[in-house]
């Protein structure tokens, strides 16, 4: 050891964490949003003077500042977590669907084909059972597609799922184009197929159908046999085989489920909130939610949370471009700094930084 | 999992069969209830131009502006352009006039419009054709606040006395920038860069219908006035804007032997495809002379300036909004942006000026059925689509004392006879 001057400890070196307590990862990542925040603001503030304070104010104002914005915010939260929750158990499989947007358009586009050929002919709670089962089985058939190839031919499903979303997008194009032939290809809000309001809350109905389905997905990950086979899929293939676990069923019986409550998704969009169709009906939400999900490690209960935050930052960063004339691209640009540092902070959560000691201590140690 | 998927096959055949059933009984059920609905609103036609009254005392004005787009859609900047300016007549501050842009013509506009109630607006204003039904619902909802909306066809039939609609006749200004054009190929004519066979004229249109319709076959009228011998083929994009498909469209016409180009789409896409193959331009809401100082000819524009000043002076006095109005040239709605002398041809200037003068007196009409021509007969009777109805059923003769009368029963165009002679769609 007579060279040991020769080896000198960086100053910064980085070493995996074997594990962390559950509340210094919540500190990090607290930090890690209040950074996000702050940084926000300032950019908001460089760009409108507008004081920070004032940033955070507009923040709450345009999501929680009266009744409607509040409720449009839940509902809003509410969609966005129902989206993530159809594409956990695939990603968590390590099925890289990326395909929810066109699933859960194609859901949608079922539930309004209902209300357009069927009307006031029946009952409006049938109507709304047909449109659930049409939905559900449109985002099946959607995922199982993709599906079916990869277990069979071992297909990318990468590329598959995100083409079979501009299928859905033409095809929803097309069909405006039958039913509105001589128009700007605008589908008028339609009348029937609406959700019942309770308690006179219009959004209410998604918002508890969209909670339930979350603790169903909840108990389903984490208790079932097949949330098991899900996980051990997604770990290794090759371990489920050993097991013998029959790979290929539980990446069909997995998609089916995760088209379905992407149909039901667009169901909930359809007759819930929208009455109508475009091409951009979920808005990206199918793509948003696969951050969702991946940022809150498949666990249905933290993704409410996760779906809030980036509601909250995109809604109310529309706000502060309406209250001083930015453009609403702020929205997407505060959301993304803020994202960037809750997945930056992995890192830290993961790894910890060491400071090189000082030489005293060092000494010491010796 | 061969029963699983048999299984779903068979559902999804079921929930076919279910929706063909669906689709037989509705063909039988449809009628034409659509007699029963009139139009019951009042109609002005303006014809004098608008100032804004300063005097009114506008401390707890508000209006809220509801955009399809943002500042890129040469569309939606023209409504904010107009804004800015009534914001500065009368002396409005930055609380007092808000705008949401990027609003799609779904729920959210609803959600907008309702979010803007909240904030205590006077008066609601959305700009896009789709949005609507959305702001009927909302206007529905709040009696209180005036909900304004351009472009619309629902007004009068809609019962309400806080939804209007507006437009302007816009055909006028197409029809002198098609004066303009039609001068361009007449000069390219004599210098022999083409014969008068070749005077071809190139259209991109969004959407195939009245208002895309109108706009085109008044452009071309203007166009055949100076240049008999021009003819015109359409291109549609289905969008309203979108910078690659408008400057696909406009290549392709240019491939076809187009010799001059004009749009019906808010992006700069087909001016900028113009510019790079040489070919003069006619474009629409916003002078393209910055981007493309070459080739962009003239625009015609819709002013909204004068229809907002109006609804302001009402809202303040406390007076009716009338549920529909169309602005036209006489009320200085209807502009025609700076001619591009560079591109213009000799005396363009001289002859638009004559046909202002007389549009304006009455002596030169627009859609003049003795000027034009349908499947080789000319245009004795038409019934348009006048009130909206979700079968786009005809209702109302339109033609008569030898013009067939745009903008009349309504303000947003029903003309949408496709095609009159010249015309052809590609």
């Amino acid at each position: 050891m007579t060279d040991n001057k020769k080896i000198r400890e960086p100053l910064l070196r980085i070493t995996k964490r074997p594990s962390i307590v559950w509340w210094k990862a919540w500190i990090i990542l607290a930090v890690a949003i209040l950074a996000g925040f702050l940084l926000g603001s300032l950019v908001i503030y460089a760009l409108t003077d507008c004081a920070p304070v004032k940033v955070f104010k507009s923040l709450f104002d345009g999501t929680f500042g009266t009744e409607r914005r509040t409720w449009f915010t839940l509902q809003q939260t509410a969609m966005l977590l129902c989206v993530s929750l159809a594409v956990t158990p695939a990603f968590k499989m390590r099925f890289w669907n990326i395909g929810a947007e066109g699933q859960v358009l194609v859901g949608a586009l079922a539930a309004v084909t209902c209300i357009v050929y069927i009307e006031d002919m029946i009952p409006n709670w049938l109507l709304l059972i047909i449109m659930v089962g049409s939905s559900v089985i449109a985002g099946m058939i959607w995922a199982l597609i993709p599906a079916f190839f990869k277990a069979k031919w071992n297909t990318n499903e990468t590329l598959f799922t995100l083409m079979m979303n501009y299928i859905a997008m033409q095809l929803v194009s097309f069909m405006i184009m039958v039913w509105v032939p001589n128009g700007s290809s605008v589908l008028p809000t339609q009348e029937f197929g609406w959700l019942p309001a309770i308690l006179d809350k219009k959004y209410l109905f998604s918002i508890l159908v969209v909670v339930v389905l979350s603790v169903l997905m909840y108990i389903y990950l984490k208790t079932t046999k097949h949330g098991y086979e899900i996980a051990v899929v997604g770990e290794s293939e090759n371990t489920a085989k050993y097991i013998g676990i029959n790979v290929k069923k539980v990446i069909l019986r997995t998609l089916a489920i995760s088209g379905a409550l992407c149909g039901i998704a667009g169901f909930l969009i359809v007759a819930g909130a929208e009455h109508t169709i475009t091409k951009d009906t979920v808005g990206g939400n199918g793509f948003t939610a696969i951050i969702v999900s991946w940022m809150s490690k498949f666990n249905p209960l933290i993704m409410a949370f996760s779906s809030l935050l980036i509601v909250f930052l995109q809604e109310g960063s529309s706000r502060i471009a309406e209250t001083y004339s930015l453009s609403d691209s702020i929205s997407d640009i505060v959301t993304g700094i803020v994202l960037f540092f809750i997945i930056g902070c992995e890192f830290f959560i993961n790894y910890k930084v060491n400071v090189r000691h000082s030489v005293k201590a060092a000494k010491e140690d010796k | 999992m061969k029963k699983i998927l048999s299984v779903l096959l068979a559902v999804a055949m079921l929930a076919a069969l279910c929706c063909a059933f669906a689709s037989c009984g509705k063909k039988t059920e449809e009628g034409g209830d659509s007699a029963a609905v009139t139009l019951n609103g009042d109609m002005v036609k303006a014809t004098a131009p608008v100032e804004a009254d300063k005097t009114l005392d506008k401390s707890d004005f508000k209006i809220g502006f509801i955009l399809l787009h943002d500042e890129n859609s040469t569309y939606d900047k023209n409504f904010m352009d107009a804004a800015l300016k009534v914001k500065e007549e009368f002396g409005l501050t930055d609380e007092q006039v808000m705008f949401k842009t990027n609003i799609p013509e779904s729920n959210d506009c609803y959600e907008a419009a309702a979010s803007f109630a909240d904030d205590g607006c006077d008066i609601i204003f959305a700009d896009s054709f789709g949005h609507e039904s959305h702001i009927i619902r909302a206007a529905k909802e709040f009696p209180e606040v005036q909900f304004c909306h351009a472009t619309g066809t629902q007004a009068q039939i809609a019962g309400l006395d806080n939804f209007h609609n507006a437009f302007a006749s816009i055909y006028e200004g197409r029809y002198l920038v098609g004066i303009a054009a039609g001068m361009k190929l007449n000069e390219m004519i004599e210098n022999g860069d083409i014969t008068a066979e070749q005077a071809k004229v190139g259209y991109v249109g969004a959407f195939n219908y009245a208002e895309v319709v109108s706009g085109f076959t008044s452009f071309f009228l203007g166009v055949r006035s100076v240049c008999p011998s021009a003819t015109m083929e359409v291109v549609y994009t289905n969008s309203w804007f979108d910078i690659a498909l408008e400057k696909e469209a406009a290549n392709t016409l240019m491939d076809n032997g187009c010799v001059l180009i004009s749009q019906h789409a808010d992006s700069e896409g087909a001016p900028k495809a113009c510019e790079a193959r040489n070919v003069p331009n006619v474009a629409y809401n916003i002078s393209t002379i910055s981007m493309a100082p070459t080739t962009a000819l003239i625009s015609s524009k819709i002013d909204w300036t004068p229809y907002l000043r109006m609804i302001i002076n009402a809202e303040l006095k406390g007076e009716k909004i009338p549920s529909d109005w169309c602005g036209s040239l006489a009320s200085e709605s209807v502009l025609l942006t700076e001619l591009n002398e560079v591109v213009a041809a000799e005396g363009t200037a001289e002859a638009i000026d004559a046909a202002i003068k007389g549009l304006k007196d009455g002596s030169v009409k627009v859609f003049d059925t003795t000027k034009f021509t349908v499947d080789g007969k000319p245009l004795e009777e038409y019934i348009a689509d006048v009130i909206t109805d979700d079968a786009f059923t005809p209702d109302t003769n339109v033609v008569g004392n030898g013009i067939f009368d745009e903008s009349a029963k309504r303000s947003a165009p029903y003309f949408d006879i496709k095609y009159i002679d010249g015309i052809s769609e590609k």
